[in-house]
């Protein structure tokens, strides 16, 4: 074939056709990547969301429920005449507010194209229906239901926590499980219970057009899928309990906490202020009043805080004494006013002279226990007091201070609870002595713990020794807990040692008016309460009243830990409102010999005394 | 009734380009429904549709084909040319003021429910006027006048449908080149005008220094090759460009280096160096041209100058020249700007429409993309998306073996008329439906920008269809009347 000109068109034109063959053969057959887009662009995946899980109480009472509300829609392209009157009227709303969304949509039209639009959200379903009865009037509008967080006991804000919409850092830890829009619980029980609330989301298959159109079901919907509720939570609380427990630490800046000892259960826990459950339901628009709250309502003091326990952990080292053989429940001690160490001075309260082990306790000697713990320190078995301090500290943690006690509680802080390394560090290597770190014996000084550890301590006098990890989330078929909590947890001392304190507890609320008792405020005829009082100095202005109390003495149902700052006395609000939970929860009333107490707790008010940091 | 006389009809009409223009608008018409089908099912003749439209228009279009093989005398093309192409000048200034918009370009008449294009019937009158011209005896490309003349017939209804925002259809008549080609049109002119398209592309992509670099190697590459100086360009020139092109490397790591943006060496930018060289070399070839004598060497420098002076130009054509759209289509396609949901959409969802076919296609009316309206256009500019979906691989390249079956024959037919007016029309008939075909084909398959013309024969639409039997009828009724005779 001769190349002329006309050969050489020709063979454009078959090159040119061998392009374009080859780009389709190209696209057609070997790349597969347009085949995977397009199943994406034509099926729509309508989700059907999964109702969120119910939070229980103990009892079974709902604590978080689901309620509907309607989101009010609008498809701009259907919208014909209408009354904008009576549209406004059944909606509530203005008909400027109306004029000025119909506007908006108009002017992006092309941009809504056959899509629906939200106009108005959280309608409560009374609104909707009065729309829903003449809907037909209003071509192009409709509701949408959708499920918010409904609570119907004023208890627990703090415990449940909140949900709200994914954000990026959520997408991308879990990005097959949350798309944008969804919701995830973000604290509290909402947050950890996520996996077992949010349930798994279904969906039905539509064929759509370019114009988001939806035309038809994709195979009849036999590939669609049910979305599976989430499942329930059971939490170890006792909503009416939490409730009054509630009003109790109402203005007052502190914590409240109740284990039930047999099983580690936390029955109610307080941290005041806290959350109101109506601010849990519509977070969003109450976050900026919630943060800047000077009392600081999102962080959960009796998990969190890091208070001195005062003289409540007189106990503890009473126990660790006995068990170490310095003294026994016998051995008496003088104290006038006070422990004299060379110089200085320990005060003390004005009681009678000398004391054994349980008088101590009952009246909250300080001397005793000063005695107590520097033999301690001091004991010959070691070699120094550095050792005899770290002893110690093995004692101390055994009853879960100075570390996280493993509850459920994802935030929970440990506290600290000092040994030889840290005293080296601040006075030099073996260049202290017991005295420098006496105030130790009583509960002061370098010694941190959450109103959870003294609830726990509470718990292991009550159960003589012994403590379930406490907890939150009750264990269901459904809903697994970790075995830890329901191991018995025993404290390096020796079981046969606390009878005597407990009966120094005992004695310390119930010898009566006037018998040098210090929580005789809190004794509730017929049930046995035994409780130790704290005052924990607060350098910044009044003592933090503290008290400890579990009931009855023998086969104790409740063990409960109240933390008040700037409280003054262990007996002066602290006991009040312990003793007040705990007969409320034993004898579902108050008596009314105790009414005039009750009236006088619900109607404290210690703000003013906090200074917000 | 010119049928009456010479041979007889069967064996004068060439039925092969009949059948493939039959085959092409069945085709059309298939997968017009397919691509408007939806759930509702609705019949292929009901003119409530585009395919019941479509086939009261393919009726119309064969009466016309008819009319022009068995009624009209092929002769009166020649002498109708002139006033064909002078009434359809007027007629496209007047759509420009008188036309309704459709999509932002005033290009169509309305007359009730049916609206034409102008600048279709632009293509046939051009061609008639092309071929009418350029058979006179004593006609040579060549002869500057001749040239000129030809030239202004294109360039006129080119510029005008191109003030009209239809740069699409005005596209179409670089198909002419290939007649000219044929004609005798130089070859140089043609590697000229592929090189600014080149040029213009590499400026684009790249930059003006490398744009300029590509010249320089391509005019002294073809002077060593005209002068059988191969080896000379290959130990001299091509290592001093290459050198050349590491130079803006070099500058940037330079630039890295120095601290001080101010100092001296920063002031000589690569830019500056390529134009010292130049300044200094052409004068040079300048005298080595005088010299020799050489014609050759005088156009390649004029031609290097006329492509510097392009390149420094183009930022300034593409940026103030061309409109918004254009420049974003041209942006897509060499891939300066990604962005599906744009204007890269269109084409992103016809390449998804048609690769989702496969081998075999997913079956008549079986397409989800083309069916659920994802493809734009879908019965016009981008039916082919339909037929690669649901006719596959195999549907897909049948179709454009058919047209250039089509194409092919009517070249030959061409080449075997002794007529040049029949000829030179061919030549125009087949550029035109090979540009139609290749822009449109390219364009759903992504190897052209977006550029909304029609596919011949197969797109819906009754003035494009209409003009395209017009167009190859008036070809078969030439070549019939040839084949009569002889």
């Amino acid at each position: 074939m001769k190349l002329d000109r006309t050969n050489k068109l020709l063979t454009g034109l078959a090159v040119a056709a061998a392009i374009l063959v080859g780009k389709l053969f190209y696209i057609q057959i070997i790349d597969d990547s347009y085949k995977i887009d397009a199943s994406n662009n034509s099926m729509v995946h309508a989700v059907i969301y999964p109702t969120r899980g119910i939070i229980y109480d103990r009892n079974g009472k709902i604590l978080v429920g689901n309620k509907v509300e309607y989101d009010m829609l609008v498809t701009p392209k259907e919208v014909g005449e209408f009354d904008t009157l009576e549209l406004c009227d059944i909606l509530g709303i203005t008909e400027e507010f109306l004029k000025a969304k119909m506007d908006e949509y108009h002017r992006d039209r092309r941009k809504i194209g056959y899509r629906s639009v939200v106009m108005l959200t959280h309608l409560p379903p009374q609104v909707f229906m009065r729309f829903a009865e003449v809907a037909y009037r209003f071509p192009g509008f409709r509701g949408q239901a959708r499920n918010t967080r409904d609570y119907p006991f004023n208890a627990g804000g703090n415990l449940l926590g909140y949900i709200s919409e994914v954000n990026t850092s959520d997408i991308k830890r879990n990005p097959e499980v949350y798309k944008p829009g969804d919701y995830i619980g973000k604290t509290g029980i909402e947050a950890t219970c996520e996996e077992y609330l949010r349930g798994e989301k279904g969906y039905n298959i539509y064929l759509r057009n370019s114009h988001n159109r939806i035309e038809s079901r994709y195979k009849d919907g036999e590939m669609d899928k049910e979305a599976i509720p989430g499942k329930d939570i059971v939490t170890t609380i006792d909503a009416g309990l939490q409730h009054y427990g509630q009003e109790l630490m109402q203005n007052k800046v502190g914590s409240l906490v109740a284990i039930e000892p047999s099983t580690g259960e936390i029955l109610t826990l307080v941290s005041s202020p806290g959350i109101d459950v109506e601010m849990l339901a519509n977070i969003g628009s109450h976050y900026r009043e919630i943060a800047e709250n000077p009392y600081k309502p999102m962080f959960n003091r009796a998990v969190q805080s890091s208070y001195p326990p005062g003289s409540v952990f007189k106990l503890v080292n009473g126990l660790i004494g006995l068990q170490e053989g310095v003294f026994t429940p016998e051995t008496e001690y003088p104290c006038h006013m006070g422990y004299v160490f060379g110089r200085n001075r320990l005060g003390c309260h004005d009681h009678r002279s000398p004391l054994d082990l349980e008088e101590a306790v009952m009246m909250s000697c300080n001397a005793y226990f000063c005695y107590v713990f520097r033999d301690i320190l001091e004991n010959s078995r070691y070699a120094s007091v550095s050792e005899g301090l770290d002893a110690w500290n093995r004692y101390v943690e055994s009853f879960g201070f100075g570390r996280r006690l493993g509850s459920d509680f994802p935030s929970e802080l440990g506290g600290t609870i000092p040994d030889s390394r840290y005293y080296d560090s601040v006075y030099g290597e073996g260049q202290w002595k017991a005295t420098n770190v006496i105030s130790l014996s009583i509960g002061q000084g370098e010694i941190g713990c959450t109103p959870l550890h003294l609830a726990n301590l509470c718990a292991i006098m009550a159960n003589r020794g012994y403590y379930y990890i406490p907890h939150l989330i009750r264990g269901t078929d459904n809903v697994s807990i970790d075995s830890k909590y329901y191991e018995k947890q025993y404290t390096l001392v020796d079981t046969s040692y606390f009878p005597v304190l407990v009966e120094g507890m005992y004695r310390a609320v119930n010898s009566g008016y006037g018998s040098g008792g210090t929580g005789t405020v809190a004794a509730v005829e017929g049930l046995d309460i035994c409780g130790k009082t704290g005052t924990a100095q607060n350098p910044r202005g009044d003592d933090n009243s503290v008290f400890i109390c579990f009931a009855p003495k023998d086969d104790p149902k409740i063990a409960v830990a109240a933390y008040i700052e700037h409280g003054s006395f262990g007996a002066r609000w602290a006991a009040p409102i312990a003793s007040l939970l705990v007969e409320k929860y034993l004898n579902n009333e108050i008596s009314p010999s105790r009414k005039a107490l009750e009236t006088r707790v619900m109607e404290g008010n210690l703000m003013d005394k906090v200074k917000p940091e | 009734m010119n049928w009456i006389n010479g041979r007889g009809l069967l064996k004068t009409i060439d039925w092969k380009l009949v059948i493939y223009y039959l085959i092409l608008i069945v085709i059309g018409w298939v997968n017009i429904y397919a691509s408007i089908h939806s759930s509702e099912p609705s019949s292929i003749f009901d003119p409530a549709y585009r395919s019941g439209k479509q086939f009261i228009w393919m009726g119309i279009s064969i009466a016309g084909a008819v009319l022009i093989l068995f009624v009209l005398n092929p002769r009166i093309y020649e002498s109708l040319s002139l006033p064909v192409y002078l009434a359809t000048i007027v007629l496209l200034i007047a759509v420009i003021f008188l036309g309704v918009e459709v999509k932002g370009s005033r290009s169509w008449f309305a007359f009730g429910p049916v609206s034409f294009q102008p600048a279709e019937i632009s293509k046939i009158a051009t061609s008639l006027m092309l071929a009418a011209v350029m058979s006179q005896s004593g006609f040579k490309l060549a002869n500057p006048r001749n040239f000129f003349t030809v030239a202004s017939i294109i360039l006129v209804p080119m510029m005008i449908i191109v003030a009209q925002s239809e740069t699409g259809s005005a596209l179409v008549y670089i198909g002419f080149v290939f007649m000219l080609y044929r004609e005798g049109l130089s070859g140089w002119l043609l590697f000229m005008i592929g090189m600014a398209i080149a040029l213009f592309i590499i400026t684009l992509t790249c930059s003006s220094y490398i744009s300029i670099l590509v010249l320089a190697a391509v005019t002294t590459l073809c002077n060593a090759l005209y002068s059988d100086r191969l080896r000379q360009w290959l130990r001299i020139y091509l290592p001093a460009i290459l050198v050349l092109g590491a130079l803006p490397f070099l500058y940037d790591r330079l630039a890295e280096k120095i601290s001080d943006p101010e100092a001296f060496i920063l002031k000589i930018k690569p830019v500056y160096v390529i134009c010292a060289l130049a300044a200094g070399l052409i004068p040079y070839f300048a005298i080595r041209a005088f010299r020799t004598g050489s014609s050759f060497k005088w156009l390649s420098i004029a031609s290097f100058i006329a492509g510097t002076l392009f390149t420094f130009s183009v930022d300034f054509l593409f940026h103030d020249v061309l409109q918004d759209h254009q420049r974003k289509r041209i942006e897509v396609l060499l891939g300066l700007k990604d962005d599906p949901s744009g204007v890269g959409y269109n084409v992103n969802q016809s390449m998804i429409a048609i690769g989702s076919g496969g081998l075999a296609g997913k079956g008549f009316l079986k397409g989800t993309q083309t069916t659920y309206g994802f493809v734009p256009e879908q019965s016009t500019d981008f039916i082919f998306c339909t037929i690669g979906e649901e006719w596959g691989f195999i549907g897909a390249a049948i179709t454009i073996i058919l047209f250039i079956m089509l194409i092919w024959r009517i070249i030959k037919d061409a080449e075997h008329s002794r007529e040049a007016f029949t000829r030179i029309y061919g030549y125009c008939v087949a550029g035109c439906i090979f540009m139609h075909l290749f822009i449109n084909i390219g364009m759903t398959i992504g190897i052209m920008p977006v550029i909304g013309i029609p596919l011949p024969f197969i797109s819906y639409g009754g003035s494009s269809l209409l003009t395209f039997t017009v167009m190859l009828f008036i070809f078969i009724a030439l070549v019939r009347n040839e084949r009569k005779y002889f």
